[in-house]
C-alpha cells in the first residue's frame, strides 16, 4: 500500500500533499495539495491573500509547512532554507528581480558558484562564457554572456534569472508574475522563453495575474482561494471566465460596468504637446468621457502624461483645460488645475510607504481640506475612513502604514487623492497593474462613476481588454507619438495592437 | 507590538539611567540643582537637536551645525563688541544677539541652497559648510576667543527658580513638535524623507521645503549659540566641534531614521537627556571624560541595534 503511494508519488516531479499553515490565528494555506507533471507547465492562479505567496514560500524553503509533505521524486523533502529546496532541483524566479546590474549577463548566471580557475581563489574568466553559451543554446536563448545587466529589458532579465536557475541544476522553476514589468511585445518573448524550457523538459510552475497568459500557455492549473486549493485539473476547454468564478467564487457577469454615455463639453484640448520623450501630440477629452491610451512600453504613454501633469516640462504646444489656456509646470501647478496623476509605479513614485495610510491619501488634497497650514488631524482620519468606505478599501486603519497594504488597497488609497482632492481630470497610468480582481472591479466601477458625474478620465494600459471594456475612444501611441485616435466601440483589438507595434523592429 | 518597543526603549532606557544613579549616588545625583544643571548643560545641544530632527527626518543631516555653532557666537559678538565696544548696551547685546539668529539662519539657508539648488547631498553640502564656517569664525579674530562679560541673561538668568535658557529649550521643543506634528510644512518634511518621488508627485514643494528645513535648523543652532555664549560670556571660534555628532547620536537615539521618513521631538529629547544623564552620572561617579566617549558609543549602537532589530521583525510579519 505505502509503496503503490510512492510509486504514484513519483509520477509527479514535485507533490505537495495536504499543506496546512497558521501565522497566528491566520490559516493561511488549510490542507493544499498541488501536484505537478514533469515538464508540464503548471499555473497557480488565485488572487491576492488566496494563499499563493505563502505556498510559494514553502516550496522556497522560507516557510515549513504546519501540517502536509513536499514530495520530490517519491522522497520526502523537509527544506529548511532556500539552499535547501535549491539543493533539490527547485528554483524560485522572483517578481522583483535580483540580479547586479553593473555585471555581465555570465557575472550574474555563475554568481557565487565561478568555475574555479587556475590559481586558488581565481576563476576562469573563459569557461565561465563558454558555460554560458552553452547553458543558453542548450534551452534554446540567444543572449550576449558579455552584456552588462543594466542595459537588457525586463524580459532578457527574465531570461538570465532562468538561466542562473538552470547553472545551478534546477529543474523545476517557480515563476512569479514573470510578466507584471513588461509590455505586449515583452510579454511574448516571455511566454515563448515558458514553452521552449518546458519543451526542453523543465517544469514549470507558473504565477500570474494575468489570466491570458496562464490560459496560453498552462497545461494544468490549480486555483487557490482562501487558503484552500478549490480546483485544479487540466487546462484544456478552460475558459478565462472558469478560471475568474474559481477565483472569486461567484459568476462575474462582467468585469466592466455598463454606462450610458453622456458626453459634455471639451474638458481638455492638448495641441501639438511636445517634451523630450513624446512629439506633437493633439487630442481632446471632454467631461464625462473615459479615454485610453494605448501603445508599447516606451511607446511615450507615460511621458505624455508626465508632460500634461507638470512632471516634465513641456517644449511646445498648448494645453486647454475648459476653453483657458493653461499652463502647468509643477505637479502643484496640475492639482491647482483639478488634474490628478496617478502614478504607475505606486511604490517608487506614488506612495510614502512607511507612513499612515490617511498620510498618504491626503498628502496632495491638505489645502483643498481647509488645512493649507495648520493639520487637522481628528478631521483627516474621518475624511480617509470615509473615502476608504467610499473605496470598499480594506486596512487596518488610517493609521497603519500605507506599506502594510495589499496592491490593490495601496491603490485605492491613490485613488482616494482624487475622490478627496475633487480632482476633475483623473489621468490614470496603469491603475490596475499587478492587483487582484476584486480590486479591478472596484476600481472599474470608480471610474464608470466618475465618468457619470462628469469627471473626465484619461487612462493608460498595457492591458487591451481592460481598455476595450471601459473606455470611450482609445488613442494609439507610437515613438513618442500620437498614431490614431479611435472610438472603442467602432474598433477592433487587433487593428490598435497592429498600430501600436507597426514598425516595431527593435528588441 | 515592536512600534511600541521602539517608541517606548528610549524612554524606558531614560528612566532606567536615571534610577540607578538616583540609587547609586542618591546625595549627588537624586537633587533639584543637579537635575536643573543636567537640564541647562542640556539645553544648547538639545536645542540644536530639535532642528537636527526635521532635517534627518527629511532624509538629509547636517554637519555643519558645531561650526555654525561658533560662527553664530563670533558673529553675534564681534557686533556687539565691535559696535557697542566693551562693555555694549541692552540694545547693543539685542542687536548682537538678532545678528547671532540671523547668521543661524543663513548659514542653514547656504546649506539648503546647496541641497537643493546644486544638487549636492546634504552629507557632502554640509561637509563643506562645515569646514567653510569653522574657517570664518577662525578667521574672524584670528582665532581669538571674544569676550562679553556682560552678556548673562540667556545663561545664568533664573525666572521663579529655573535657568532661563531651560526656558528657552522647553518652549522650542513645545513649539518645534507643534510644527512637525501639526503643520502641512511638518508632514511634508516626512514625506519628503519617506520617499521624495512620491512627495513630489504629490505636489509638495520639495526644494522649498527643504529650504526651511534647513533653515530653521541653522535659526536653531544660532539660537543655541546664544546661550552657550552667554553660558561662558564670550565667543569661542572653536566651540562645538564634534558637536553635529553628538547631536546627531541623540536623534538617532531617540528613535529616528537616518534614511528619512522616521523620527520624533519627543524622541530626540529622550536621546539628548539620555546622553546628557550619563554623562553627568559618569561624572559623578568618576569615569573620567575620556573613559565616557565609550559609554556614549556603546548606547548609540546599543540604541540603533535594537532598532534594526525590531524593524526587521516588523517587515517580516507584514
Amino acid at each position: 500500500m505505502a509503496l503503490c503511494r510512492l510509486i504514484e508519488s513519483a509520477r509527479f516531479a514535485l507533490e505537495m500533499q495536504g499543506i496546512g499553515k497558521s501565522f497566528g490565528p491566520v490559516k493561511a494555506l488549510d490542507d493544499v495539495t498541488l501536484r505537478v507533471l514533469p515538464g508540464t507547465v503548471h499555473a497557480l492562479a488565485g488572487e491576492n491573500g488566496a494563499g499563493k505567496s505563502t505556498l510559494m514560500k514553502i516550496l522556497a524553503g522560507v516557510h515549513q509547512p504546519d501540517t502536509g509533505a513536499i514530495v520530490r521524486e517519491g522522497r520526502t523533502c523537509s527544506w529548511k532554507h532556500p539552499s535547501d529546496s535549491l539543493a533539490d532541483g527547485v528554483a524560485m524566479i522572483y517578481q522583483e528581480l535580483s540580479l547586479a546590474s553593473d555585471l555581465t549577463i555570465a557575472e550574474n548566471v555563475w554568481l557565487g558558484i565561478e568555475p574555479r580557475g587556475a590559481l586558488p581563489g581565481t576563476y576562469s574568466k573563459k569557461r565561465m562564457l563558454a558555460d554560458t553559451c552553452a547553458l543558453a543554446e542548450r534551452h534554446g536563448f540567444d543572449v550576449d554572456p558579455n552584456r552588462k545587466v543594466e542595459t537588457l529589458s525586463a524580459s532578457t532579465c527574465q531570461i538570465v534569472e532562468v538561466l542562473k536557475a538552470l547553472a545551478r541544476n534546477a529543474e523545476i522553476l517557480v515563476m512569479d508574475e514573470p510578466t507584471s514589468s513588461c509590455g505586449r511585445h515583452e510579454v511574448a518573448i516571455l511566454l515563448e522563453m515558458v514553452k521552449k524550457l518546458s519543451r526542453a523538459g523543465t517544469t514549470i510552475i507558473y504565477i500570474s495575474h494575468r489570466l491570458e497568459e496562464v490560459v496560453e500557455i498552462a497545461e494544468y492549473i490549480t486555483v487557490l482561494r482562501d487558503g484552500r486549493a478549490v480546483h485544479t485539473g487540466p487546462m484544456e476547454g478552460l475558459q478565462i471566465s472558469d478560471i475568474v468564478k474559481h477565483m472569486v467564487g461567484r459568476d462575474l457577469e462582467d468585469y466592466f460596468p455598463k454606462r450610458k454615455v453622456e458626453v459634455g463639453s471639451t474638458a481638455l484640448k492638448v495641441s501639438g504637446l511636445s517634451s523630450g520623450a513624446v512629439e506633437d501630440i493633439s487630442f481632446d477629452l471632454r467631461w464625462g468621457e473615459i479615454v485610453g491610451v494605448a501603445g508599447l512600453v516606451g511607446a511615450g504613454r507615460t511621458e505624455l502624461a508626465r508632460v500634461l501633469c507638470g512632471l516634465d516640462p513641456s517644449i511646445g504646444g498648448v494645453v486647454e483645460i475648459d476653453g483657458k489656456n493653461v499652463k502647468i509646470a509643477t505637479p502643484a501647478d496640475a492639482l491647482a488645475y483639478g488634474v490628478m496623476y496617478i502614478t504607475e509605479d505606486r511604490k517608487r513614485t506614488g506612495l510614502c510607504l512607511e507612513l499612515p495610510a490617511a498620510w498618504n491619501m491626503t498628502l496632495p488634497c491638505l489645502v483643498e481640506l481647509g488645512m493649507k497650514h495648520i493639520l487637522h488631524l481628528g478631521r483627516e482620519n474621518t475624511i480617509a475612513d470615509e473615502t476608504a468606505g467610499k473605496l470598499s478599501l480594506k486596512w487596518p486603519g488610517p493609521g497603519a502604514p500605507a506599506g502594510a497594504l495589499s496592491g490593490g488597497n495601496q491603490q485605492k488609497l491613490l485613488l482616494g487623492r482624487a475622490l478627496i482632492a475633487g480632482s476633475r481630470l483623473w489621468v490614470l497610468d496603469e491603475p490596475t497593474r499587478g492587483i487582484d480582481i476584486a480590486a479591478k472591479v472596484d476600481i472599474y466601477e470608480l471610474i464608470g462613476r466618475m465618468a457619470a458625474e462628469g469627471k473626465a478620465v484619461l487612462i493608460i494600459s498595457s492591458d487591451l481588454p481592460e481598455l476595450f471594456g471601459i473606455t470611450d475612444r482609445i488613442l494609439v501611441m507610437r515613438r513618442g507619438r500620437l498614431v490614431a485616435d479611435l472610438v472603442t466601440s467602432e474598433t477592433a483589438p487587433e487593428a490598435v495592437m497592429q498600430l501600436a507595434a507597426v514598425a516595431e523592429g527593435r528588441t | 507590538m515592536n512600534k511600541l518597543v521602539r517608541e517606548v526603549l528610549p524612554f524606558g532606557s531614560l528612566i532606567l539611567v536615571i534610577a540607578i544613579l538616583s540609587l547609586w549616588q542618591p546625595d549627588s545625583f537624586l537633587t533639584l540643582d543637579n537635575f536643573l544643571n543636567v537640564l541647562r548643560r542640556s539645553s544648547v545641544y538639545g536645542i540644536i537637536a530639535v532642528g537636527m530632527t526635521f532635517v534627518i527626518i527629511s532624509g538629509g543631516i547636517d554637519l555643519s551645525v558645531g561650526s555654525l555653532l561658533a560662527l553664530c557666537g563670533m558673529a553675534a559678538a564681534g557686533a556687539m563688541i565691535g559696535l557697542g565696544g566693551e562693555h555694549p548696551s541692552v540694545g547693543m547685546m539685542v542687536m548682537g544677539t538678532a545678528v547671532g539668529l540671523l547668521a543661524g539662519a543663513v548659514g542653514g539657508l547656504i546649506s539648503g541652497a546647496l541641497i537643493t539648488k546644486l544638487k549636492l547631498q546634504p552629507f557632502i553640502a554640509t561637509l563643506g559648510t562645515m569646514s567653510l564656517y569653522r574657517g570664518i569664525a577662525l578667521v574672524m579674530y584670528d582665532g581669538q576667543p571674544i569676550n562679553v562679560s556682560s552678556y548673562r541673561y540667556l545663561g545664568e538668568g533664573t525666572l521663579v527658580g529655573i535657568p532661563i535658557s531651560v526656558f528657552l529649550f522647553l518652549a522650542v521643543i513645545a513649539l518645534a513638535g507643534a510644527i512637525l506634528q501639526f503643520t502641512r510644512f511638518g508632514r511634508h518634511t516626512y514625506a519628503i524623507g519617506s520617499n521624495v518621488e512620491a512627495a513630489h508627485h504629490a505636489g509638495v514643494r520639495v526644494d522649498r521645503t527643504l529650504l526651511g528645513i534647513y533653515t530653521l535648523g541653522g535659526l536653531l543652532t544660532g539660537l543655541a549659540a546664544m546661550i552657550a555664549m552667554s553660558r561662558t560670556v564670550s565667543a569661542q571660534p572653536t566651540a562645538g566641534v564634534g558637536a553635529e555628532l553628538d547631536v546627531i547620536a541623540a536623534v538617532v537615539i531617540g528613535g529616528a531614521s537616518l534614511s528619512g521618513g522616521r523620527g520624533t521631538i519627543t524622541g530626540t529629547i529622550v536621546g539628548t537627556l539620555l546622553i546628557s544623564f550619563l554623562r553627568n552620572g559618569c561624572t559623578l561617579v568618576g569615569v573620567s571624560t575620556n573613559a565616557q566617549l565609550i559609554v556614549i558609543g556603546v548606547v548609540i549602537v546599543l540604541a540603533v541595534a535594537v532598532d534594526q532589530f525590531t524593524r526587521g521583525k516588523a517587515g517580516e510579519a507584514a
